[in-house]
């Protein structure tokens, strides 16, 4: 379940005229938010903690072009993604890998939320278990039950 | 001049604190007042002496005296005015005073607040919140002096961090460190609790309110720091997930927890382990936090610097926790629960609920954020763990932690019948449901968001049949509607500020949701009359001017806005800064309601004939610092004095 | 263990978090290990600032030193470009070459740069920035130590100074050719 937010389908920007980019034709269609998807999983190299796709750095700019122009020859999001490690290593993933010892940063969470659950369902069992008398009420002495009269009865 | 005055009063105040520290522990054990009284006098004393030194660097910033260092360094001859006196706290040195200053404060605020009411707490919590305040001292002294001085003295500053130059700055740091110092107080008297053996609900009583004020400022920094990320730097977003970030969010989250789980120990004098235990979590994560900050072990937006001052902080750190864990431990045949629970279904247990939650997301953010650290020395491999790590996690955590919002208040203490749980929920329950059918009707297709729009609905649902009932039955008594109103609110000002509070809590989850779910967009390079359009909105590029500002160059681009009609004209820039290897991004925006246009200026030509823009349209961002309004208001309301007489 | 000793790991269960952030005073989170050492030295191809071609692959057989830079990192691009021409005179007839890289730079900033260094080596701008990411690069200056058979070998971040290049370039031309 990838759980993640997913964006609207973006309305591609439309230019009136644009020679600077009209040199060669990509071999496939590529939206912006196919570029974003990729770039999003990026770590902006010269920022920090801020995705490829965020970060308004020229770097960033840079490696979104890359990455546009990997997805436009064709290659998958996951191999453009590979083709980053390979050559910054696994840091450049914004998000660890779920396998491998990484997988411990994802468990963790899970881990929390079943140990924290086990230790209160135990205590709650053992605490529901205790016999009543161990809560009785603590005594009241006629004073205070007098004032308590009073203050109950004259409240409007 | 300065740095020697400066200076010789840091010095005597940590010379103070000091002594007011071991007087204070003296006077606790012995039981002389005279001794009680002497470190009174040395913590006014000190705060006399912060106030002096932060008012020497203030004015050495408006002087321009370009002899402190740090003056030469966050400040030169065009920074404005205003920055300047803000700038005082803009780097490393000048945080630590201001930290300093902020605890002086507060404990001046506990001596006259407690001197009397705590009597028996009040030495050793003397004791702890001058031995913190040494700590800051000595660190300001001796690892981070503000007062050293430049030589060679230079004609002309370096200049504070160009993206400090807002008013973000004016607010941000000194709302989070009035939560950070804040909950120090908290956590003196916890050790107070502790050493003297009292660990009953006295020490909680006497801090519910310091932990609500301080865990207000805290929430106001972090909403604030959202504010500053999102329209100065430059990337349309509000929270990164940065370490820094992490850091001040975790203490906010166990104080958060350790709100809700005292309510617990007051009704049924339970979790006396767990709510100290919370309260030594919490001040340890601020110390962490500071930590972070400074020591430059985690490479962070933030960090302020590398070098011997991470060191002490970590030291501090390592002798606060184990001594007060140390103590935890001594104290723990005292600490046992004595109460029983009637039931599972019960409030109690929504709170105990809460708190798992609450703190699993906090370990969940703690093992995030030191996991690089962790794969390096496991296995010498970098990795990086981010936002979508953090936002994939952790939803789950706070849907969970929403719906919990609603049942809590509601649900009865020690035992929910069948008849209390149908009175009170299945209303909310139906409008939920019917809400989520709606919002998908209306075209919602992220389950996300389903989910968190209706279980926001759920929520203000419960809020509202509680808040109607309690008006109905004094509107049966013979009240008219608006004085009952006003007198629930005012009478049991705990219970509804929660409430208000709550309310501004879903709000800002919708304006999360919103701007995650449903926030576009583009980067498109546009010729001088060219147009781009996203959403609906139509952008036109105009031209570039140029313009020389009293510290900086800047290249705007002027673009017109319209949707269907003019708007008006967005000035995103290019700052350039003489100190600053790469030029700054200046954003310019249009905030409504419901959306908000971004324009960030790119690459542009020379001559200004054309320029590349990355056009956002973020969504329901607003109702994040609207949220943050009615937040305020509910946490105002909590702290009000209690009314006796009925109103 | 007693049951009263057992509270004792609370205080204790503090200590392998305080050790593993002492760890991070020994580790700069900044300096990131290039997987590419060892590995073959991506191609690539660009156009000096003179107009000449540039290619890596005509090296081959020579000691290359690819230099990455840009006139506005100051001051460690600054404080290398004199160290990186006198290398280039001291080594360059003994089968080692020195090329530049300009990367997130102007042209006429760049070629304002090399004249006022008096570069003689070959300078190329990287306008689409594609050869530094090739090179994994996060930042400026970055420096790859390539051998005669074109495997990259060091890579080096931050300025250089000359006992840095002697190290490693004297290094790669006392291995064998081929």
């Amino acid at each position: 379940m990838k759980g993640r937010y997913a964006t609207a389908v973006l309305l591609l920007a439309v230019l009136v005229a644009d020679p600077a980019r009209g040199a060669q034709a990509p071999t496939r269609a590529v939206t912006e938010s196919q570029v974003h998807e990729v770039a999003a999983e990026l770590r902006c190299v010269v920022c920090q903690n801020l995705s490829v796709a965020d970060s308004p750095s020229e770097m960033a700019r840079q490696m979104r072009a890359i990455v546009r122009e990997r997805l436009e020859a064709g290659e998958s999001p996951a191999r453009v993604i590979q083709y980053f490690v390979d050559r910054y290593g696994e840091w450049i993933l914004l998000s660890p890998r779920r396998s491998g010892f990484t997988l411990l940063v994802w468990l963790a969470p899970l881990a929390a939320v079943a140990i924290g659950f086990a230790i209160v369902s135990t205590l709650v069992w053992r605490w529901t278990r205790r016999p009543a008398s161990a809560s009785t009420p603590p005594r009241v002495d006629p004073a205070m039950r007098e004032r308590i009269r009073r203050e109950t009865e004259t409240e409007p | 001049m300065i740095p020697e005055l400066g200076y010789g009063a840091a010095i005597v105040a940590l010379a103070l604190a000091l002594w007011g520290a071991v007087t204070a522990a003296l006077g606790a054990r012995t039981g002389r007042p005279a001794l009680l009284l002497s470190a009174q006098h040395a913590a006014v004393g000190v705060f006399v002496l912060v106030t002096a030194c932060f008012a020497l660097l203030t004015y050495a910033f408006l002087t321009f005296d370009f002899s402190v260092r740090y003056v030469a360094t966050n400040t030169n001859l065009g920074t404005p005015f205003y920055y300047r006196i803000t700038g005082v706290w803009g780097a490393l040195e000048g945080s630590i005073i201001l930290w300093a200053w902020m605890l002086a404060l507060y404990t001046v605020i506990v001596i006259l607040r407690h001197r009397v009411s705590a009597r028996a707490f009040y030495p050793w919590v003397l004791t702890v919140m001058l031995g913190v305040l040494a700590f800051f001292l000595l660190v300001m002294t001796v690892a981070a002096p503000p007062f050293a001085r430049s030589s060679p003295v230079p004609a002309d500053g370096r200049g504070l961090n160009p993206l400090l130059e807002d008013t973000g700055m004016i607010t941000h740091p000194v709302a989070l460190y009035l939560g950070f110092t804040g909950l120090t107080v908290p956590f003196a008297f916890a050790l107070a609790a502790l050493i003297t053996g009292r660990v009953g609900d006295a020490w909680i009583t006497l801090t519910r309110r310091w932990t609500i004020v301080a865990w207000y400022f805290l929430s106001l920094g972090l909403l604030i720091g959202g504010w500053w990320s999102y329209h100065v730097l430059g990337w349309g977003g509000y929270w990164a997930w940065d370490p820094v970030e992490n850091a001040a969010f975790m203490p906010w989250l166990t104080a958060t927890a350790f709100l809700h789980s005292v309510m617990i120990q007051e009704r049924r004098r339970m979790l006396k382990l767990w709510n100290l235990s919370l309260v030594i979590l919490t001040f340890g994560l601020t110390l962490f936090g500071t930590f972070l900050t400074r020591s430059g072990v985690i490479a962070s937006v933030h960090a302020f610097t590398q070098g011997a001052i991470g060191a002490f902080f970590l030291s501090f750190l390592a002798l606060v926790l184990l001594t007060a864990l140390g103590l935890l431990a001594w104290r723990w045949d005292a600490l046992h629960a004595q109460g029983a629970l009637d039931s599972i279904v019960s409030r109690e247990s929504a709170f105990l609920l809460n708190n798992v939650l609450l703190v699993a997301v906090t370990f969940t953010v703690f093992f995030g954020t030191v996991f690089p650290l962790l794969s390096e020395v496991a296995r010498g491999v970098k990795v990086s763990v981010g936002a979508p790590f953090f936002n994939q996690v952790n939803v789950p955590l706070f849907l969970a932690l929403i719906f919990l919002m609603g049942v809590g208040p509601l649900i009865a203490w020690r035992r929910a019948s069948l008849d209390n749980l149908r009175r009170n929920f299945l209303a909310p329950v139906l409008v939920g449901v019917v809400a989520a059918a709606g919002f998908f009707a209306l075209g919602v297709r992220s389950a996300i968001a389903v989910l968190t729009l209706a279980l926001t609905v759920f929520v203000a649902a419960t809020i509202a049949v509680d808040f109607a009932r309690a008006t109905r039955a004094r509107l049966r008594v013979g009240e008219r509607l608006f004085p009952a109103m006003r007198g629930l609110l005012l009478r049991h000002n705990r219970r509804y500020g929660g409430f208000v509070v709550h309310l501004g809590i879903l709000i800002i989850a919708v304006g999360v949701t919103g701007s995650q779910a449903w926030s576009v967009q583009t980067e498109t390079t546009l010729r001088r009359g060219e147009s781009a359009e996203l959403a609906g909105y139509r952008v036109r590029f105009e031209d570039l001017t140029a313009s020389e500002e009293s510290n900086h160059f800047k290249v705007a681009g002027a673009f017109t806005v319209s949707n269907g009609r003019v708007l008006g004209v967005l000035r995103p820039a290019k700052k350039f800064y003489p100190q600053e290897q790469s030029p700054i991004a200046y954003v310019d925006y249009r905030l409504g309601l419901n959306e908000d246009i971004y324009l960030v200026l790119g690459d542009f030509a020379r001559d200004g004939s054309q320029a590349t823009v990355k056009l956002l349209v973020n969504r329901l961002v607003s109702w994040i610092w609207i949220g943050g309004l009615v937040l305020t208001l509910g946490a105002l309301l909590a702290i009000l004095p209690e009314r006796r007489k009925g109103a | 263990m007693s049951r009263r000793a057992w509270r004792w790991l609370i205080p204790a269960s503090a200590l392998p978090v305080l050790a593993l952030l002492a760890y991070g005073f020994r580790v700069n989170p900044r300096e990131i290990p290039s997987p590419l050492v060892g590995r073959p030295a991506p191609s690539f191809t660009l156009t000096a600032f003179d107009g000449a071609p540039v290619t890596l692959e005509a090296q081959r057989g020579r000691v290359v030193v690819v230099n990455f830079w840009a006139s506005w990192c100051y001051p460690a691009c600054y404080d290398e470009a004199p160290v990186l021409e006198r290398s280039w005179r001291a080594y360059r007839d003994r089968g080692v070459v020195v090329i530049g890289v300009d990367i997130q730079d102007t042209t006429e900033a760049a070629q304002n740069f090399v004249r006022d260094f008096g570069l003689t080596f070959p300078n190329a701008r990287d306008p689409s920035g594609k050869v530094s990411v090739d090179y994994g690069t996060y930042g400026v200056p970055e420096t790859f130590f390539i051998d005669r058979r074109g495997r990259i070998r060091a890579k080096h971040v931050g300025a250089l100074t000359d006992g840095v290049v002697r190290v490693h370039v004297d290094a790669l031309l006392a291995e064998p050719a081929g």
